[in-house]
């Protein structure tokens, strides 16, 4: 393959501020995540006066020791709740266990008593929808109150709430996905679910419980008076009711059990990629915070990034003339081979129809797809309407969805409009979408919306015989500039989760090496196109 | 003619002879030591007899035991081949004696042949130029370094009884000439008990080239051109050719000439050989003759098609030639490698055991001449030389290209063999440009050796055919693993955003 050929000079003054610049965003984001992962502070001391570990103590002592964990959304609601649920009060992501990929969700009691805000139910959720995908057992470790009753009306209604979460867990075991639940705390009411709905549950005498009602409502209904253990602890659910089956005197020794069940799972064979040795790419993959200009506005060439994700910065380039705006072409990251689409530019016809047919290759040759996502839109106005942008955008958003290979996306610049349905956005369902700290998510771009804004206004009071001075229309454009900023922002799309995670540059490989890795633990199934609008 | 001739020599030479007796209705007879109770050519012969002890002087060398088995099987003849008693005066005379007819020349020319320094002089006085020298009975070492002085430098100081490079000194300068004369008359006291040395002019860029001959009885002589022999390794000759790639029409004729003239001066019969060394400004000196049937005949026998063999049978007959000098001609190109069991990664030590399989390649102008087959034991008692590989090309590049050919086709497994060296100096390009001396080993594959460390080709051969017969059963269940690289497992300890 051949090897892309930097033209950046990393001794210029460009390069050094804008390195600079970067280097804070991405100290910004760590410590943006190292505040989130102290979890309820105040509370830490309390819990471990009660014998039990933390959520991300569990987590590090289930895994096999020296491995990588994947966490994903260490940012969820990130500025909501009044900043009273860091990381949502939910710990999430993939890690391995006597050598498979699993998915782990850890309430954080420290956390409002583990109870679930509505970021912490969609972050729950989309755990396991990663672990539904991708085929991985799913491993609960409980301790949570249940919903968040303040919230309610966020929490427990509707279709994407918290009754999904036992949905979920009936349906995976259905396809043979392993679900195992640790009680290491309460799960009261509903939470009680979690554990009665797996297929093997762990808990913890002392300070696991699991029951539909707590002692305060038995008091209130029957007036009856038991203790929280009477009640559901684990005597009672391992001796009498079956509810778990397996007994641990500690948080340690549940964890033990836990991976001796995994060890005992009989896991399918991974799906086999042509797969080769790792290379690291011949450029330092943190220059790319020299390649971003600290000027958003101002494009760069992604091929200089690609060269700097890329196994030995090989890349085999597709239709290298044609449709230029789209870079396709073919790659290893971390040995596997990708089939990698960046935008260098706004989408025409000719990048759309390209996208399509490169994304239908690697459909066909079964080879995993990485979008990076650098996008304004599609190109309007009349000569393109009438050559038919739409039914071509509408193609490459067809291949985007049908194709059958695990797809990856990260935002490395703006993501807007249709662009981002073209370059698989959130809901065309990547296994993982990730984000850098100098990336923009939003329908359009602030400046476009305000101007958009203004226009219809403007041909409103004309109508009526108006016009606006300048300060009128500062008045109407300020607002609109400043809300795009704000909910355009990173940060305020990873405190939603409409990302997995906000990421420095520098883990892109990390991330899609170890995305795709769990990603063959499901097959990849038969390519079946849909209809294309010719 | 004949009826019955005694072959006193073994391997491959001794065949050649068989052969050549069966082609002419001549019975055989073969004699062997113990050793060699089973090897081909005592199967091949009519008859055979028993020598005994393996070592040479009990056996071949043994002058009373092949007389005694020669009159007691009725050999009318007895041909001694090359090496052994080929050359041993005594050995001719003794047939004489006995009523057997010796096939090669008079013990009196066998004689003043083996005496280089009676030799030299014969043939300086017919007319034959010799190498600047001297060659004189006193043996002085004050005579021998004045005279030494006068022939001039580089010198060689060498033993008149001497052979294979023992009792011979190279002098460059007049420093070291009386030491080394010293040294020289100490060797080949040690080596032939006579310390007499002669000195000579030492050549630049040596080649030796020699011309056959056929003399019958009946004052008839020709010569059947050149063979040059110049690829050497310590004094013994390896790869042979004709023509000589520096032969002119001119030069062959007057070599030719000197070579015929050099036979009558010393009335001699039967086949022979002519040594000279030919200098790089194709001076000629005459070195010695060969009384014998030469190792490398087979190659002037491809070249002229006369079979120099029965030639020498007929002759010892009595018959006279019907060849003159005009029927003979040289078509073409042949070479000759001697292939000799031995290693020459480690200084060309023989190598003996078993021959587990013996190939040889066959096809068009490919003679094979040896003494070996398969499950035949080398021993260590003889000459280490297996067999001897003769091709024919039309010029020099087609023969030089059909040999490195039929060379790669030759199998000798059991014993280490020098065919891989053979092809290297095959392939090496100042031998394919006719760029050779007498030095040629020693300048291009002095290091040789070095260059051939690791593994032998047989060992890797064998390991090869031990697997395809053994086929390892654990890798027919070997485990795949899917995700060989995995990060999972290969990154060690990693956070997000830590």
């Amino acid at each position: 393959m051949d090897v892309i050929e930097s033209h950046i000079d990393t001794s210029s003054k460009e390069f050094k501020e804008n390195y600079a610049h970067y280097e804070k965003l991405v100290k910004d984001l760590k410590a943006k995540i190292a505040e989130a992962s102290k979890g309820g502070e105040e509370r830490i001391k309390l819990h471990k006066s009660r014998g039990k570990m933390l959520a991300r103590e569990r987590i590090e002592a289930l895994l096999d020791p020296d491995t990588p964990f994947m966490e994903f959304n260490p940012l969820a609601a990130y500025d909501m709740y009044d900043n009273k649920a860091p990381a949502a009060g939910i710990i999430t992501g993939i890690g391995i266990i006597h050598g498979r990929e699993v998915v782990v969700i850890a309430n954080d009691a420290t956390v409002t008593g583990g109870t679930y805000y509505p970021m912490t139910v969609k972050k729950h959720l989309r755990a396991q929808e990663i672990a539904m995908e991708n085929n991985l057992p799913c491993i609960y470790l409980v301790d949570s109150g249940g919903a968040f009753l303040p919230m309610q009306d966020e929490v427990f209604p509707d279709r994407e709430h918290f009754g999904r979460i036992f949905y979920n867990q009936a349906k995976m075991s259905s396809m043979g996905i392993p679900q195992i639940a640790v009680v290491m705390g309460s799960c009261t009411a509903g939470g009680a679910y979690v554990p009665a709905m797996s297929d093997e549950t762990i808990i913890v005498k002392g300070t696991g419980t699991i029951f539909l009602g707590g002692p305060p409502l038995v008091k209130a209904a029957t007036g009856e008076e038991v203790t929280a253990e009477e009640l559901g602890g684990a005597d009672v659910h391992c001796r009498e009711s079956g509810v778990a089956d397996h007994y641990a005197h500690n948080d340690m020794e549940a964890i033990q059990i836990a991976r001796n069940i995994v060890e005992n799972l009989n896991r399918p064979e991974k799906t086999q990629l042509d797969v080769k040795k790792p290379e690291e790419p011949l450029y330092d993959i943190k220059e790319i915070y020299g390649v971003i200009s600290k000027d958003p506005r101002k494009p760069f060439e992604v091929r200089e990034i690609i060269a700097r994700l890329v196994d030995g910065s090989k890349f085999h380039e597709f239709k290298a003339l044609y449709g230029t705006t789209l870079v396709c072409g073919f790659a290893r990251i971390m040995g596997y081979p990708v089939g990698i689409l960046a935008n260098n530019g706004v989408l025409f016809s000719e990048s759309a129809l390209k996208g399509t047919h490169f994304i239908e290759i690697c459909c066909q040759r079964k080879i995993p797809l990485v979008f990076l996502q650098n996008i304004t839109g599609f190109m309007v106005g009349k000569k393109y309407e009438a050559g038919g942008i739409a039914k071509d955008g509408a193609k490459m958003v067809s291949a985007v969805t049908t194709a059958n290979v695990p797809k990856f996306t990260v935002i490395i610049g703006g993501s807007f409009g249709a662009g981002n349905y073209g370059m698989c956005g959130r809901a065309y369902q990547p296994r993982q979408l990730w984000m850098w700290p100098n990336a923009r998510i939003s329908v359009m771009g602030g400046e476009q919306a305000a101007n958009v804004l203004l226009t219809v206004k403007k041909d409103q009071l004309w109508r009526k015989g108006k016009t606006l001075t300048k300060e009128e229309e500062k008045a109407i454009i300020e607002p609109i500039l400043k809300k795009y900023e704000r909910e355009g922002s990173p940060y305020y799309s990873t405190a939603r989760i409409w990302d997995d995670g906000v990421i420095d540059p520098a883990d892109t490989r990390m991330v899609l090496g170890l995305g795709i890795s769990a990603a063959l633990n499901a097959p990849i199934p038969k390519w079946k196109p849909t209809m294309y609008r010719m | 003619m004949f009826k019955k001739i005694l072959i006193a020599n073994r391997g491959e030479i001794a065949i050649r002879v068989i052969h050549a007796c069966k082609e002419m209705g001549i019975e055989t007879v073969a004699v062997y030591s113990k050793v060699d109770e089973k090897a081909p050519h005592v199967n091949l012969a009519d008859e055979s007899v028993n020598l005994g002890d393996p070592t040479p002087s009990e056996s071949y060398l043994n002058i009373g035991k092949i007389i005694e088995a020669a009159e007691k099987k009725g050999a009318e003849a007895i041909h001694p081949g090359y090496g052994f008693l080929a050359e041993n005066p005594d050995f001719a005379q003794a047939c004489r004696d006995s009523g057997l007819k010796f096939i090669g020349p008079d013990a009196r020319v066998i004689a003043l042949m083996g005496d280089k320094i009676k030799a030299k002089k014969t043939m300086e006085k017919a007319g034959v130029p010799i190498i600047p020298g001297y060659h004189g009975l006193k043996q002085d070492t004050k005579i021998l370094v004045k005279e030494g002085k006068k022939i001039g430098f580089p010198l060689l100081v060498k033993a008149v009884a001497g052979g294979g490079g023992k009792g011979m000194k190279i002098v460059h300068s007049e420093e070291n000439l009386e030491e080394s004369i010293e040294s020289a008359k100490r060797e080949a006291k040690s080596s032939f008990g006579n310390d007499m040395v002669f000195l000579e002019r030492y050549l630049d860029k040596p080649r030796h080239i020699e011309f056959q001959i056929l003399a019958d009885e009946h004052g008839n002589i020709i010569h059947l051109f050149e063979r040059e022999c110049s690829i050497q390794r310590r004094h013994q000759k390896i790869i042979e050719e004709t023509p000589s790639p520096v032969m002119t029409k001119d030069l062959r004729k007057e070599m030719g000439e000197a070579a015929v003239k050099a036979a009558e001066a010393v009335g001699y019969t039967n086949a022979g050989t002519i040594e000279f060394m030919v200098d790089g400004n194709l001076n000629y000196y005459f070195m010695e003759m060969n009384t014998r049937l030469q190792v490398e005949h087979p190659i002037t026998e491809m070249t002229t098609g006369v079979d120099i063999v029965k030639r020498q049978i007929k002759i010892a007959a009595g018959k006279e030639l019907d060849l003159t000098q005009k029927d003979v001609h040289q078509r073409g190109h042949a070479l000759e490698c001697r292939i000799y069991a031995e290693d020459p990664a480690h200084g060309f030590l023989p190598s003996v055991g078993v021959l587990e399989k013996v190939e040889m390649p066959l096809g068009p102008n490919i003679r094979n001449d040896a003494g070996i087959e398969t499950g035949l034991e080398i021993t260590p008692y003889y000459d280490p030389m297996l067999a001897k590989l003769i091709v024919g090309g039309e010029n020099r590049e087609e023969s030089i290209n059909k040999m490195i050919w039929a060379l790669s086709r030759y199998v000798i497994l059991g014993v280490t063999t020098n065919i891989p060296f053979l092809k290297r100096v095959l392939k090496h390009e100042a031998f394919r440009r006719g760029n050779i001396t007498t030095h040629f080993i020693d300048t291009y594959f002095k290091d040789w050796g070095e260059q051939q460390k690791g593994l032998p080709l047989d060992a890797i051969i064998g390991l090869a055919i031990y697997n395809a017969l053994h086929p390892k059963r654990e890798e027919v269940v070997r485990y795949k693993e899917p995700d060989p690289h995995s990060p999972w497992k290969h990154t060690g300890r990693w956070r997000i955003g830590v």
